[in-house]
């Protein structure tokens, strides 16, 4: 017994050990992002200094995640938390809590200005008062603002890897620009379709940003959260919406009942335009599994849609 | 005139997704009216809502065979909610466990299954949300499934009809003439689950038995026979939904509880001034007495 033990404990501090020194040699800054998207960009920026763990995986809603022992393991063994904030992640104070995470927490959105729900056009019709001052946490649809979320993650791993703040820096200007060829590319497609007949539903109200910032009028029957329950008077002023102005791009996104949509599109004599992804990132294998590639299978398809409408 | 008219039927005339909407309540209704008042009288009221959350392991396993096809999901909720209450109903028939504690047990075990299984699957997609969206959302695909269960609800009901309603109010006497009862029995369960998962693609998991439960209750004030019953439950049900839908359009609320809250005020006006047994009958005894 007692031999045994020892052997244990001797194997145990070998193991202590090695382990130490292989994290001395080439130590990753551990980074956490609350969803996918942020996922790729701090990917992106990090390059092969940081590991980053994803919480709210491809096609999964950060909106309604319920996170589990496994993500609180990785936040406290993070060195850096990374969230989108504008109360997208509402879980994550908590999570953050209960991991004991005591590190820095980035932001991304910092020194964005955000775009309140404004209870307008089909939004109207939800519940009124309790949407109508909502903030849309949803920034990162403006390429725009993404840039200021390269910014802010570049700040922050730069504050706790200041070895790396170079290779950060230069991470980060080179994805900028990537990012800012890809908003030039955006404006251009967009700017095929005169401004009157740039219009486009969704069943989720996630793309305000990508709105304002490309001048399309967003119309949804849901408002910005999933889990709202439309209701048969806000159906019907949206179909007739279309009926009456005429509409052509009517979208299911990836995260809402498609039933409602095809529902919509039938009764309005619209064809479906394609999947958006819009509050994550799809796998690997599917059309949107970066934050660029999101924009590059999105835009072509909202324009392509808006064009049969000319 | 035409005003009545612009209120109550022109939302119908103008938009399908409201008619079908409505036909789906009105399905739903046939079927769900009769196996409501039967669970009333059987005192199982409470199975239905077990049963809803006993469908989830079925809709996972569905989910995780073939995505999101709506199909293997419905079948999956249909053979998970099956298989619930087979072996809930066996337990209570043959051990000394009664009915409610084995469907409690029963359930939760599935219940849990079904939280593991998508839990392992990691993506966070909401399945119950997807699977059991909203009534206006109600396709072709649905319709049939809906009118299907209800059809096949109808014709088993009045093929067994009979010893049913003696199982219901006797169980020992069709036991000691032979095992007919515990066949009955577990045909009326098949009902129920086959009635929930048609709900459940109509009007979501909790409103579903709604709909099934809260018109039945409302018509034991109304009716002494069982079939009189019935048609009451049916007809509380059926101008539930259509009351419901038309509030959801006129005053934009959502539709799945505007149906179900409907069905409430129905409630509550039976338990008021219903003819048997309501607050209002017990406080005037002379009436009966006197009729």
């Amino acid at each position: 017994m007692l031999i045994a033990a020892r052997i244990l404990t001797l194997v145990l501090t070998l193991f202590m050990a090695a382990g130490g020194t292989a994290a001395g040699a080439e130590k990753k800054v551990k980074v956490v992002a609350s969803f996918s998207i942020l996922g790729d960009m701090v990917k992106n920026v990090g390059g092969d200094r940081v590991e980053v763990t994803t919480l709210v995986g491809p096609n999964g809603d950060a909106h309604v995640y319920e996170p589990t022992p496994a993500d609180a393991k990785a936040v406290s063994a993070a060195d850096l938390v990374i969230v989108n904030g504008l109360g997208m992640e509402g879980w994550m104070d908590r999570l953050i809590k209960t991991a004991g995470y005591k590190g820095p927490e980035v932001v991304a959105t910092k020194g964005i200005k955000p775009r309140e729900m404004a209870a307008e056009e089909a939004g109207e019709h939800e519940h009124g008062a309790k949407h109508e001052h909502k903030i849309d946490p949803h920034a990162w649809q403006n390429l725009a603002n993404g840039q200021s979320y390269v910014d802010n993650i570049a700040k922050g791993l730069s504050s706790v890897d200041p070895a790396g703040a170079a290779t950060y820096k230069a991470n980060a200007s080179a994805y900028k620009a990537q990012l800012a060829a890809l908003n030039q590319w955006v404006k251009k497609e967009f700017s095929v379709i005169p401004k009157q007949k740039r219009r486009m539903i969704t069943s989720h109200d996630a793309f305000g940003y990508l709105g304002a910032a490309y001048g399309v009028i967003i119309l949804s029957p849901m408002g910005v959260s999933t889990e709202s329950e439309p209701s048969a008077g806000g159906v019907a002023k949206l179909i007739e919406q279309i009926r009456k102005e005429k509409i052509t791009a009517v979208f299911i996104e990836n995260v809402s009942d498609p039933r409602l949509g095809e529902q919509i599109s039938k009764e309005s004599g619209v064809k479906l335009g394609g999947e958006l992804y819009s509050d994550a990132l799809s796998k690997p294998e599917e059309s949107a599994p970066t934050y660029i590639d999101m924009f590059k299978n999105n835009v072509p398809k909202m324009v392509e849609a808006m064009r049969k409408g000319l | 005139m035409m005003y009545l008219f612009n209120f109550f039927l022109a939302p119908f005339q103008d938009f399908a997704f409201m008619r079908h909407a409505l036909v789906a309540c009105l399905a739903l209704a046939l079927g769900c009216g009769p196996v409501g008042v039967l669970l009333v009288l059987k005192r199982m009221s409470l199975v239905g809502d077990a049963l809803s959350h006993a469908v989830l392991p079925g809709v996972a396993i569905g989910f995780l065979a073939s995505g999101l096809s709506l199909y293997a999901m419905t079948l999956g909720g249909i053979v998970a909610g099956l298989a619930v209450a087979l072996v809930a109903g066996a337990v209570a028939r043959f051990t000394l466990l009664k009915e409610d504690a084995s469907f409690a047990a029963v359930y939760l075990m599935s219940l849990a299954l079904g939280v593991l299984i998508v839990s392992l699957r990691g993506s966070n997609i909401d399945l119950i949300h997807i699977l059991f969206g909203t009534i206006l959302a109600v396709d072709d695909a649905d319709l049939v499934l809906v009118a299907s269960i209800s059809s096949i609800t109808l014709v088993t009901l009045s093929l067994i009809y009979r010893p049913l309603v003696v199982e219901c109010f006797d169980p020992g006497y069709l036991r000691s003439v032979g095992g007919w009862g515990t066949v009955m029995h577990f045909i009326f369960l098949v009902l129920v689950v086959l009635n929930l998962v048609a709900g459940f693609r109509a009007l979501g998991t909790l409103m579903a038995v709604g709909l099934m439960m809260v018109p039945a209750a409302s018509a034991r004030f109304w009716a002494r026979e069982v079939w009189s019953m019935a048609l009451v439950a049916v007809f509380i049900a059926m101008l539930s939904g259509y009351a419901g839908l038309i509030l959801s359009f006129h005053v934009n609320l959502p539709s799945g509880p505007a149906i179900i809250l409907t069905a409430g005020l129905c409630y509550i006006f039976s338990v008021m001034l219903g003819v048997h047994g309501s607050i209002y009958s017990r406080r005037k005894p002379g009436l009966h007495l006197g009729g």
